[in-house]
């Protein structure tokens, strides 16, 4: 483990959970929530849960990302609050 | 919705390109399941992504048409049945449920080896299942209804000013 490269991984998931949350706009929001599982993704691989970081990356960055997308679809795209 | 055919030369050619590759490596991933990270959760996904994939350039008639709805329901009851088939044969045969060592007379191997043929059948099982139904769940959420005809080829773009938040 190298601790220099985790605390950065760990910075970036930070911030783009903290993006994802305050953006109004949603479909940006979904886009930032898939770089989010992306660095979650190297996040694991390099604390050594290569299983764990398989299904985040086929789960979370891919399909994930499109069911959400598809449900801003039948919504909207601007988030009220 | 989703439902718009795009005629990008570029997606579509990517597209193409791409998804032998990525079917080819969801096998590999559902056929080492047992050896090396990965398995039939991961395997299904990854073919997910490539039909999801299909779905996104080219639109809904020629994804439906390599595998439609009812087509993907029936291999998503046949995943089912290989998993909880292969499990019961064991039960059947005097031992547990997934004992995998009761298949060793049935398959005329030795029993470490029954127990990776049948972590293998499980693992296509769970595959075919998990491919299947996360991809009628994408025909649901993404695809244009038969009986709908509210298809707004522009509501991914431009946020309708009445619409209900």
């Amino acid at each position: 483990m190298i601790w220099q490269l985790d605390f950065l991984l760990l910075l970036f998931v930070v911030i783009c959970a903290l993006a994802a949350i305050n953006l109004k706009d949603l479909l940006s929001a979904v886009i930032i929530l898939g770089a989010f599982s992306f660095f979650m993704c190297l996040l694991w691989t390099e604390m050594g849960a290569i299983d764990v970081a398989f299904t985040e990356a086929s789960v979370a960055t891919a399909v994930s990302t499109l069911l959400f997308v598809g449900a801003i679809c039948k919504t909207t795209r601007r988030s009220k609050d | 919705m989703l439902t718009r055919v795009y005629d990008n030369l570029i997606v579509q050619t990517v597209c193409r390109v791409m998804i032998p590759f990525i079917q080819i490596y969801a096998l590999y991933v559902i056929a080492h399941g047992h050896y090396s990270p990965g398995g039939g959760f991961q395997g299904g996904v990854i073919l997910t992504a490539a039909l999801a994939l299909i779905f996104l350039a080219y639109g809904q008639e020629p994804a439906a048409r390599r595998m439609n709805r009812r087509q993907a329901s029936m291999l998503c009851a046949a995943g089912v049945a290989i998993y909880a088939g292969i499990g019961l044969y064991c039960l059947l045969a005097g031992g547990n449920f997934l004992d995998y060592s009761m298949l060793a007379p049935l398959l005329h191997v030795s029993v470490p080896r029954a127990r990776s043929l049948g972590i293998l059948g499980v693992e296509v099982g769970v595959g075919l299942a998990v491919m299947t139904a996360m991809y009628s769940i994408i025909l649901d959420i993404a695809g244009n209804h038969e009986d709908e005809s509210d298809s707004d080829p522009e509501s991914c773009s431009t946020p309708k000013p009445g619409s209900i938040s």
